[in-house]
């Protein structure tokens, strides 16, 4: 299990040193003077110098990249041209509207996802199984910024349930009851994700079904629905929990599109805001930092499942 | 011709809705072709009297805030659909197969090659089209660049898998051992082989292409604004909607269908092929 640790672990450092050299390179790929380019054609040439020196451009690149990356281990991202302020602070804004909106979409899809597989799985072929996983297939085709607009137009422009855009954080005045602002998000991002997990499940049921162990289970008499819960159920969501750091990659690219939909001041409506904006420093970091916890993620989905399932060898 | 029909009523048989969903697409292809003898309009027809206008009379789905005909806008944006598809799986098949199959036969070059794959991977799907925009600039060619580089990964990681295995097969190790060549056992051996994994690759990154396209659009980061794209479209109407929801329908509507039609008719691909490949292929 120590050296599981010590490669996987390795592995992902290795890949997060090789993405922060793309993420890196990206500010000298664009096209003309980054620096032009982000203050505009008014700029004065003071004005020039001095977000050159700050952004380091005047070093030679391989130093620039180590000044980046050592400020970057420390905790310092740069500043954002546009705000003036760290980009740690931009980006530490719309953390707790992101985080939330993720979680809350998570509970959905676990939620849903997995007990409609399970459904499916244990009606395979029936009318209810086919139903079921065409809407997988169909949720899985519908643009998540649609799904939301929908839910918008019905659900807060006309039963007037849900607040249409926006979110006050909970630690103002409302408090708890602000989450109501993140339902209708939640729910558009998680269509699509839901729709996954549910066809990985089922999936997953179908081959566990089918293995020795299970028609033993079968043999011996134990009934029917402890065989679903106990055996197959518990080694069928294994394939599921793998899937997780992907369902989580997903999410975060999909959440890009939401948080604009609904106007939410997460981190994906400002990775937007900054690309129309040109603040390349924001946009380097928060892709910095969502890169990092993707890797974890994984990572640690890569060792819950070597726990879960002492059979995983290393490649 | 007769094998043709006879194929097709056994598919409508046995698979309605994949039949349903291959008749979809044969009406986007119709659509895109046909545009100017289809539509009733130019798709920039401007009509300012005639503004917003529900669906009926003239406007068989209404008209949007210049008062352009929705529906002659709908067959129109067709076009840059199929275009879309189309340019992404030629991108992502043409780079992401030659990457997978030398991965395949060189292993030192694959280590490298299967690394920087894992890497670029790492970056969530839209960051990445969205990057790569930034440094590109807006565009459809772009657009399509950008997204064809998501799917260039998912390829070259799919063929990858598939050469491996094709490679470690008697029969290959029987052309290699009698003296065929790389690029023999690559043109008779391998590539011949992964057509049918191939083929339901290119549905799934056809149907993707439109969800990632139309995201683009609506972010105002995909084609430009004047084009008659259904994620532009969709774009435009949001200030709309409460207004004029049938602004929201139809070009939203075309985006599901395609991608719908397209995941039904990958499915189906699937399900025939080799087994062996199976779990390799779609999500």
């Amino acid at each position: 299990m120590g050296r599981y640790i010590l490669h996987r672990t390795g592995a992902a450092i290795a890949t997060l040193i090789a993405a922060s050299i793309i993420i890196f390179a990206f500010i000298h790929l664009i096209p003309g003077d980054p620096v032009y380019v982000m203050l505009g054609d008014g700029a004065t040439p003071d004005q020039v110098a001095a977000l050159r020196q700050r952004l380091g451009l005047d070093e030679p690149v391989i130093a620039q990249y180590f000044i980046w990356a050592g400020n970057a281990l420390q905790g310092d991202l740069g500043q954002s041209v546009f705000f003036d302020t760290p980009v740690t602070q931009v980006i530490a804004e719309g953390a707790e509207t992101s985080i939330l909106l993720a979680l809350i979409t998570m509970v959905w899809i676990v939620g849903f996802g997995i007990p409609v597989g399970v459904l499916a799985a244990v009606r395979q072929g029936r009318w209810i199984d086919q139903g079921l996983s065409g809407l997988a297939m169909l949720l899985a085709s519908v643009p998540t910024f649609w799904v939301g607009l929908y839910l918008i137009l019905i659900f807060a422009a006309g039963l007037g349930w849900f607040p249409s855009s926006g979110y006050p954080s909970i630690f103002e005045e409302g408090g708890l009851s602000n989450l109501r602002y993140l339902v209708l998000p939640s729910l558009a991002l998680a269509a699509p994700n839901a729709a996954l997990i549910l066809r990985l499940t089922r999936a997953s049921m179908l081959d566990v079904s089918r293995e020795d162990y299970v028609r033993t289970a079968r043999a011996k008499g134990i009934r029917p629905s402890r065989v679903v819960v106990r055996h197959i159920l518990r080694n069928a969501l294994l394939a599921v929990v793998s899937a997780f750091g992907f369902t989580f990659a997903a999410l975060i690219s999909e959440a890009v599109v939401t948080e604009t939909v609904f106007a939410l001041p997460g981190v994906g409506r400002t990775v937007v805001q900054s690309i129309l904006r040109r603040d390349y420093p924001v946009i380097q970091g928060v892709i910095l930092i969502i890169v990092c916890l993707y890797l974890v993620i994984n990572l640690l989905v890569d060792l819950s499942y070597r726990l879960l399932d002492p059979r995983v060898e290393l490649e | 011709m007769i094998e043709t029909i006879r194929s097709s009523t056994r598919l409508i048989a046995a698979r309605p809705l994949v039949a349903i969903g291959a008749a979809f697409l044969t009406l986007i292809v119709t659509f895109a072709v046909f545009a100017p003898w289809i539509a009733p309009f130019g798709p920039d027809a401007i009509d300012p009297v005639n503004r917003l206008l529900p669906p009926g009379g003239g406007h068989l789905m209404g008209t949007d805030h210049f008062g352009r005909d929705t529906f002659s806008r709908v067959v129109y944006g067709s076009r840059l659909a199929l275009l879309i598809g189309v340019g992404v799986v030629v991108f992502a098949l043409g780079t992401g197969v030659p990457i997978g199959v030398l991965s395949a036969l060189y292993p030192k070059l694959g280590r490298v090659l299967m690394r920087m794959v894992d890497v670029l991977m790492s970056f969530p799907s839209l960051l990445l089209a969205l990057g790569l925009i930034v440094i590109l600039g807006q565009g459809v060619f772009n657009a399509i660049l950008a997204i064809g580089l998501i799917y260039l990964t998912t390829t070259a990681r799919i063929v990858y898998g598939v050469a491996l295995r094709l490679r470690a097969e008697p029969y290959v190790e029987a052309a290699r051992s009698m003296g065929a060549g790389t690029w023999w056992v690559v043109t008779r051996h391998i590539l011949p082989n992964m057509i049918s994994p191939l083929m339901v690759q290119a549905s799934f990154v056809f149907a993707f292409a439109q969800l990632g396209a139309a995201a683009l659009d609506f972010l105002g980061l995909g084609a430009p604004p004047d084009v008659p794209s259904w994620g532009n479209m969709l774009a435009e109407s949001r200030i709309y909607i409460t207004r004029a929801s049938w602004l929201l329908l139809w070009p939203g509507l075309m985006i599901v269908l395609t991608a719908f039609s397209l995941n039904l008719v990958g499915d189906w691909l699937r399900d025939r092929m080799d087994p062996r490949f199976r779990e390799m292929v779609g999500k």
